[in-house]
């Protein structure tokens, strides 16, 4: 017999959240549909790995001798050099030590990559997606769909002209560039429609391909000033990337952050060759708290 | 010292040579880059706030503060005079330091304070006291309403509302936090 009075708090809290998680579900299930429908096919990497992407300013969780994945990039690259040309992935990532209003140490990833594709073919892309996905579910969201009508880009070096007194530059030189993102240029961004910030600087182009004016091929979605994915048109040469990894590394023991074994199997993809491609990663759950309303990510976990 | 990534709502940190409390907290990343974690804190001892942001290789002073349990003995001039309960070591604490609560000291009672570079910066008193009243206009006879309140005075001095029923000499309960009333204990 079910007792209201002796009713423990982990349940109540579970019964307050099945709105939002019946939300979830659905918001999958059409992510899913959607990509299917376009002649993507899901794939599965592994979620324990040998050897994380050595990022500058990412830890990954580890596990026995080995680590609980940060992303499924280094995977999924692999997939694109075996002839996988068009794949989809969504499941859990893990971020060591990253908990606040936006972050949780374990987060819901949707990632894809296409092959002959670059990152503005994935904006007009990830735009239809949301598109998509707010129609399906638009009954339950709290958002327009008028928001959805159009879409605009905007460029770093822009974006802090118009925002911020500092050239994105100054702002790197100074150690100022993430303060002014986050204090004076994010909460301008994606207000009313889905903002594209894009054309990083090269120092900001972690595995994304340089332009040639010392910018890279990257974007970042905002939606109501929340960062919801990252994107970049693939780095696909492999002097390039060793030359970023090596980079990445000083960084990362410069912060004294844990050493990896070495991504082989992905280096050796990146020697045999990885298709020209885009590839996107969008954080599901703040996607949720955008749909919803809520304000912090917890609100939408289990 | 602590790291950034011990930073949390709740931690003691010490800032420019002073006891903080960290209110508000969150943890930030914008664009891939290094993150910054922001935090609102209070001065421990003054009250005042600020905000600061540290980044990953930062660390944060420790402050060396601990509890101390004291039972109040006696007023000595602008002092008030506590023992330690366990060595009964007499400490000292000014009129000042000790704010309103020096309203609300009953003989003997069991007080904790946080020890803060050897010097007490916080005192909390037991969370219930008894107080008689010695001052209040008198209630109309018979209102047993407790939504209206009046003025009245405890043996100490401290003026607080209580219900319009309480008279001279009654005995009533105060919630030494928020330092109001709570119940009549005794009627006088």
């Amino acid at each position: 017999m079910l007792n209201e009075s002796k009713k423990p708090k982990n349940i109540s809290l579970l019964e307050s959240k099945k709105p939002l998680l019946i939300f979830k579900s659905r918001l999958i299930f059409f992510i899913r549909q959607y990509f299917i429908d376009k002649g993507f096919i899901e794939v599965f990497t592994p979620i324990l790995i040998d050897a994380p992407a050595p990022e500058e300013y990412i830890e990954a969780p580890s596990c026995g001798k080995q680590f609980l994945r940060t992303s499924p990039e280094l995977e999924m690259k692999q997939m694109l050099a075996a002839g996988y040309d068009k794949i989809f992935q969504i499941g859990s990532c893990f971020r060591e030590g990253e908990k606040g209003r936006l972050h949780n140490p374990e987060f819901f990833m949707l990632e894809w990559y296409e092959v002959n594709s670059d990152y503005n073919d994935i904006m007009i892309f990830s735009f239809e997606l949301l598109q998509y996905l707010s129609d399906k579910l638009k009954e339950d969201s709290k958002i327009s769909s008028d928001f959805f009508a159009s879409y605009a880009e905007l460029k770093v070096k822009d974006a802090f002209a118009q925002f911020a007194n500092i050239t994105p530059e100054k702002a790197l030189e100074n150690s100022s560039f993430e303060e002014v993102l986050l204090d004076n240029i994010e909460p301008n961004l994606g207000n009313n429609h889905p903002l594209f910030l894009k054309d990083y600087p090269a120092k900001c182009a972690a595995f994304s391909k340089l332009k040639s004016n010392n910018e890279c091929e990257r974007w970042e979605l905002y939606l109501k000033g929340i960062e919801i994915a990252n994107a970049y048109t693939e780095l696909i040469d492999p002097i390039v990337q060793r030359e970023r990894f090596a980079e990445f590394i000083k960084t990362r023991d410069k912060t004294g952050y844990k050493k990896y074994p070495k991504a082989k199997d992905f280096l050796k993809a990146i020697d045999y060759g990885i298709p020209q491609s885009a590839g996107c990663a969008l954080g599901i759950d703040r996607l949720i708290m955008f749909f919803t309303g809520e304000e912090q990510i917890k609100k939408v976990l289990y | 010292m602590f790291s950034a990534s011990d930073l949390r709502k709740g931690l003691k940190i010490e800032v420019d040579g002073a006891p903080w409390v960290i209110t508000d907290f969150d943890f930030c990343k914008p664009g891939k880059g290094t993150a910054l974690y922001r935090c609102k804190m209070k001065n421990m001892i003054h009250g005042n706030t600020m905000d600061r942001t540290y980044r990953p290789t930062e660390k944060i002073g420790k402050p060396d503060l601990s509890e101390q349990e004291v039972h109040y003995s006696y007023q000595e001039g602008e002092h008030y005079i506590f023992s330690d309960s366990e060595t009964y070591e007499e400490v000292r604490i000014s009129e000042k330091e000790l704010g309103k609560n020096k309203y609300f000291l009953i003989d003997d009672a069991l007080c904790h304070l946080l020890i803060y570079n050897n010097k007490p910066i916080e005192i909390t008193l037991p969370t219930f006291i008894e107080k008689e009243i010695v001052a209040t206009e008198p209630g109309a006879r018979g209102d047993t309403a407790t939504n209206v309140v009046k003025p009245a005075t405890i043996d100490s001095g401290y003026e607080i509302n209580v219900p319009i029923f309480i008279n001279i000499g009654d005995v009533i309960k105060i919630d030494t936090r928020t330092r109001a009333y709570v119940e009549r204990i005794k009627k006088a």
